[in-house]
């Protein structure tokens, strides 16, 4: 679509900027002045420089942090696109079910993210979760499953509630991307005799692309600014194997009261994220255009 | 062959349809004992059935405030993000204009920007403004991430209108704000649903914010929850029984919306 060209759009926009820059660029300026000096009390600060980047660049709780943030995010972008596509092909086409199947979909979405650590604490403990005193009674593990325990059983839990919590996410959005796509060229698959799998190769996936990007993007950036429901279900450990970036932060910055350090590692933090928003930007910006020339 | 195969997919969905159910259920089977019940025997369903927990949720002032303050703040960053957001993505449909690309990656950078790190200024600047504890201070915090998304999802959908619509209007002599309400937001009514829905539920089920800018005076069900979780003697059921009560709201909304979702869904780019 031809766009008009008129600078006066900037008056329909004009709300926007201020709403968000208040509540982004104010508070950004704040932190940049607070991880460039040393403050002891009101109107008493030192400037000192780059020297909390360069302790926050080596503090190596930040780079075990990273690491496990990194794994998180993988691991969770591996798991639940996959599972989220395969749900999108599985859900009905017409008929009251799909009303149902959409609603079943979006609960788990609507469910503050504290109360999702909750849930699973409930289900998962050895003395009164189904899951916990289910799997311990089988006694097919050495060590009996407590998410405080071991890491390992810490990570499981965690990434079993990232997986039911939003795979349904991804699921919504793709069953979207299959719904527009239009019948004649299931009709003209069914004509050429092609296979289930060969629709899905170069029918459903191709025009699942735009969608997915979103999807990908989406799950990348939220997995990757968790907070609330490791923090509800294991604080972070045990240990600090469950220490991702944001929990790290808030511990920092509200535990200790490390302003200087938690505003040089803030800075770090979001420069990080910019850098991957504007990668997948960038990848969603081709994404439309590659349509547009087909 | 064609019905095995979808008879395969329907059980495939059913059972994982009853795995996302479990969870809840177990939490319900939680709400609906005792304390002393719950640690004292392990049981798939509740052998005695008790409301104690969800009447003490109604009648406690400390719990039942925490969903009232919640639903005032999420309906009052809804119904803002939206005003703010339909003519911005207007524009950002319609118009080529200076710097709308960099704009466009501003608005969406905010909406991926983690909320740990705003955390310490927010409180600050709430401090200044003295908003603190108030629930326009967690609505209009909740803009950072509900506005670029909302101008994001309703720029999808007013991109599908065609532009010779405004066209029509505006020769017809239409001013542009009637063209806008009484045209042009009723063409993308499923957007503007799937769009509320959207920051409802973003909104509804944000943490740090809301535990950060309120003390009392607005403090919302999932801050006060996680006090309780710090807090010692741990009581199971009635910590269920708040969860469960989470949900409600999120499923009234789901459950409106519903045939705009499905609609919606398909429609815009979301």
């Amino acid at each position: 679509m031809e766009k008009w060209e008129d600078n006066r759009a900037w008056f329909l926009v004009l709300p926007v900027f201020v709403v968000v820059a208040f509540s982004a660029i104010v508070p950004l300026m704040t932190v940049v002045n607070y991880s460039l000096q040393d403050i002891f009390g009101p109107g008493q600060a030192v400037f000192v420089g780059a020297e909390w980047f360069e302790q926050m660049l080596a503090d190596t709780r930040l780079h075990d942090a990273l690491w496990r943030q990194f794994l998180f995010s993988g691991l969770v972008l591996l798991i639940e696109i996959p599972l989220g596509i395969l749900i999108a092909l599985a859900m009905p086409q017409k008929g009251w079910t799909v009303s149902a199947s959409l609603v079943i979909l979006a609960i788990p979405l609507l469910i503050p993210w504290n109360v999702i650590g909750t849930i699973w604490i409930i289900f998962t403990r050895p003395d009164i979760g189904l899951f916990g005193v289910g799997i311990n009674s089988l006694g097919i593990l050495d060590v009996p499953f407590d998410h405080t325990a071991r890491p390992i059983y810490a990570w499981i839990t965690l990434m079993a509630m990232e997986v039911w919590h939003w795979t349904p996410l991804v699921a919504l959005l793709c069953y979207a991307g299959l719904r527009a796509i239009p019948e004649a060229y299931y009709q003209a698959a069914r004509i050429d005799g092609a296979s289930a799998l060969a629709v899905f190769r170069y029918i459903q996936l191709p025009k699942m692309r735009g969608v997915l990007t979103i999807a990908v993007l989406l799950r990348f950036m939220d997995s990757f600014l968790i907070y609330a429901e490791p923090f509800a279900l294991t604080g972070g450990g045990p240990g600090n194997t469950t220490t991702f970036l944001s929990i790290y932060l808030v511990k920092l910055a509200t535990g200790q009261f490390d302003l200087g350090p938690a505003a040089a590692f803030s800075l770090i933090y979001f420069l990080i994220v910019l850098l991957f928003s504007f990668i997948f930007y960038q990848a969603l910006l081709n994404v439309g255009k590659g349509e547009k020339r087909s | 062959m064609r019905t095995r195969r979808v008879k395969i997919w329907s059980i495939a969905l059913s059972l994982y349809f009853l795995l996302l159910a479990i969870p809840i259920y177990w939490m319900l089977n939680m709400s609906l004992r005792s304390n002393a019940d719950i640690l004292g025997s392990f049981a798939l369903y509740p052998a005695q059935v008790t409301f104690a927990n969800y009447l003490k949720v109604f009648t406690d002032a400390s719990w039942y405030s925490g969903y009232i303050n919640a639903i005032i703040y999420v309906s009052m960053n809804t119904v803002m993000s939206l005003a703010f957001a339909l003519p911005a993505a207007y524009a950002f449909s319609r118009y080529k204009f200076l710097g709308d690309g960099q704009m466009f990656f501003w608005l969406l950078t905010n909406r991926m920007a983690p909320p740990a790190v705003f955390l310490l200024p927010y409180f600050q600047l709430y401090s200044t403004v003295q908003l603190i504890d108030t629930h326009i201070a967690v609505a209009l915090a909740h803009c950072l991430f509900n506005v670029p998304l909302a101008v994001w999802i309703l720029e999808g959908f007013m991109s599908g209108i065609p532009k010779e619509i405004d066209e029509t209007a505006f020769i017809d002599g239409y001013s542009f704000p009637r063209f806008f309400i009484t045209l042009f937001i009723p063409l993308i009514r499923a957007g503007v649903g799937v769009t509320a829905f959207f920051c409802f539920m973003f909104s509804w089920v944000e943490l740090l914010f809301a535990r950060t800018l309120t003390v009392t005076a607005a403090k919302p069900i999932v801050a006060t929850m996680t006090r309780t979780i710090s807090a010692t003697g741990l009581d199971w059921g009635l910590l269920a029984a708040n969860g469960m009560l989470t949900i409600v709201p999120g499923a009234l909304v789901i459950w409106f919306v519903r045939n705009h979702l499905a609609k919606g869904f398909a429609l815009g780019r979301v």
